[in-house]
């Protein structure tokens, strides 16, 4: 046994690069930022060569946000961290791998760029799905990923909580019996929003896919306009994409200068483009005014402003037995 | 079937006698089936990842990241495969040659992983080696990683295929019984002299029969090598989890491509297998 462990330690001495500074982060991710990360990457790096002076990778890893920060805690050596949630980077605050005051880091609440929960719907949209309203309509199939796995699936059923409590002014048995309506018309709930995405373009299943604003332009314009629609509630909820440096990761390895000229680049202009050319909404002037023709004007309630934040949302919602799983019976 | 072939059995001394109706719209149930349900889809991956052309296929498997999970599919394979023959020539070896008490309660512990969904194996090493998990701390102190790298990867690899080896060889060493062993045993024979030159012989066809097996399943396992791999592209994905994330990234075109290399690495450890079956048979 102990011959075995030491062979295992030299193994990983001589697989990991304790001893020389790092020249690859890993970017772990939410789902469906696949292609965003891809073209984030492809420019990075030689812009980070040309003030640095060396030539470095960055890995992806992609999956549910919460599904991805359970693995950092598991030990997956993600140097920084782009989640769609708040609440899951607060995870890892807790468990210190990231700074207590991690969103005072970087600017807009650690946030470098923002979308909303919109549809897709088929080609004419032959339901006439509209609006949260028709969401509980008999008949309806809807497709979003689990919000019990995937940051993105939360947002919707906070999206979908937050018209509701509009709606029905904050008459809790009505706000419920609507969101009851609402899951009983998911036939299939997916643990990330691209496979929620595949389930819908390339399988076929459900009326109207709920995911973010960024994801469904952005697949509208690869599956093709002639099949499918967007279409944007009038109401929506902010969300905001948060990103991080995992301190615990990149103290143990050195490699806290790449990740964090890494996440300042999301916030510079080059940076801002691209998430702009993905369909995020951004903060910076110039990519603001180049990106706002495709943006369709929605009225956005904050989490703090419905829910009296994320910290409340956590336990109130999302915590086993809290008000979600009160409304998400076929799970 | 069962009743058609056991009255052919029954009613014929030879093998030639012509068959009932019945039996011939069975025979021809199952090749429509077998058609419908095996060689279809088989055909289908093959004929669709070439769809663009070979250039195309080519260019899409060369793709550092399809390269790179084809190389750790190998790889994988590479390390498994050996280990396990190791392990399952010894645990053979053990249980036919010898008796002792807890033989049976042995016997079914090398089978555990066969019954035991591989996604419950990922979730397990999780659970032991994780950072959270049991020995994950204890690891960590000594600065060893082993989650989400390939060493993760190699160990539930390990673990779902252990059994292959082992349970081919077990039937056919018990059939055999011990007499040989002990015939070389008396004429002066050490424990190497008669592994080499009177089990292996023996046992040959059954252990490169198992270890072709073991490789087909190392090759194609998803479910347990998911949830250790953290999906690191260009570094922790294997050829079956790439499948997926291609089709995901709506790159169905290298989905298939890939699907189909992986397809085709499996139907040469098949066709290898039925090559060695017809060897085993006679």
């Amino acid at each position: 046994m102990k011959k075995l462990l030491s062979g295992l330690a030299l193994a990983a001495a001589l697989s990991s690069p304790v001893l020389a500074q790092p020249t690859d982060i890993l970017n772990v991710s939410y789902d469906i930022s696949r292609e965003l990360f891809e073209a984030v990457n492809a420019k990075f790096v030689p812009s980070y060569a040309a003030d640095a002076g060396v030539t470095v990778t960055v890995n992806q890893s992609h999956a549910g946000s919460s599904k991805q920060a359970g693995l950092i805690k598991e030990g997956l050596e993600g140097d920084v961290v782009t989640f769609n949630q708040v609440i899951d980077i607060d995870t890892l605050a807790k468990a210190e791998y990231v700074a207590a005051d991690w969103k005072a880091k970087f600017a807009n609440n650690a946030s470098p760029f923002y979308s909303l929960p919109a549809f897709l719907v088929r080609e004419g949209n032959p339901k006439a799905i509209n609006g949260w309203a028709d969401l509980a309509k008999d008949g309806v199939q809807i497709i979003f990923p689990n919000p019990k796995t995937s940051g993105n699936g939360r947002y919707t059923y906070l999206a979908a909580r937050a018209w509701a409590t509009e709606e029905y002014a904050s008459d809790e048995a009505k706000i419920e019996e609507y969101l009851k309506k609402v899951f009983a018309n998911v036939p299939v709930f997916e643990t990330g929003g691209r496979a929620a995405t595949t389930t819908f373009v390339e399988n076929g299943i459900g009326d109207v896919l709920i995911t973010f604003e960024a994801e469904v332009l952005g697949t509208l314009k690869i599956a093709g306009e002639d099949k499918f629609d967007a279409v944007s509630p009038a109401v929506s909820l902010l969300a905001e994409f948060p990103v991080a440096v995992v301190d615990k990761v990149v103290d143990a390895r050195g490699s806290r200068a790449i990740a964090e000229a890494y996440l300042n680049y999301l916030y510079s202009p080059e940076g801002q483009d691209i998430a702009g050319a993905f369909f995020h909404r951004v903060h910076e002037e110039a990519a603001v005014a180049k990106y706002a023709g495709q943006f369709p004007e929605v009225r956005l309630v904050t989490v703090e402003d419905v829910f009296g934040g994320w910290d409340k949302v956590q336990p109130e919602h999302f915590a086993e037995g809290g008000l979600l799983d009160k409304v998400f019976l076929n799970q | 079937m069962q009743t058609s072939t056991d009255r052919n059995v029954r009613g014929t001394s030879g093998a030639q006698k012509p068959r009932s109706a019945a039996a011939w719209s069975l025979i021809g149930l199952v090749y429509v089936l077998g058609a419908l349900v095996l060689a279809m889809p088989l055909v289908l991956i093959i004929a669709t990842g070439f769809r663009n052309g070979l250039a195309a296929w080519l260019a899409s498997n060369l793709e550092p990241d399809t390269l790179h999970a084809i190389w750790l599919t190998v790889l994988t394979a590479i390390v498994v495969v050996p280990i396990n023959i190791v392990f399952g020539v010894c645990a053979a070896w053990l249980v036919t040659r010898f008796r002792f008490p807890g033989r049976r309660l042995l016997m079914t512990f090398i089978d555990i992983p066969f019954s035991i969904s591989p996604i419950v194996a990922g979730v397990v090493y999780l659970f032991l080696y994780g950072a959270q998990g049991l020995f994950g701390p204890l690891l960590e102190s000594f600065g060893i990683k082993i989650m989400f790298t390939v060493w993760a990867i190699f160990l539930v690899s390990l673990f779902v295929t252990s059994p292959f080896v082992a349970r081919e060889l077990i039937p056919l060493m018990e059939q055999q019984g011990s007499e040989d062993e002990e015939a070389a045993l008396s004429l002066g024979a050490n424990g190497w002299q008669i592994f080499w030159n009177v089990t292996l012989p023996n046992i040959k066809w059954a252990l490169l029969y198992g270890a072709l097996l073991c490789t087909a399943r190392v090759i194609g396992e998803f479910g347990a090598v998911s949830v250790v791999s953290g999906a690191i592209r260009s570094k922790t994905m294997t050829l079956p989890l790439q499948i997926e994330l291609l089709f995901n990234d709506f790159n169905v075109a290298g989905a298939f491509a890939a699907a189909s290399t992986l397809t085709l690495l499996a139907v040469v450890t098949i066709v290898a297998k039925g090559l060695l079956e017809n060897k085993k048979g006679g």
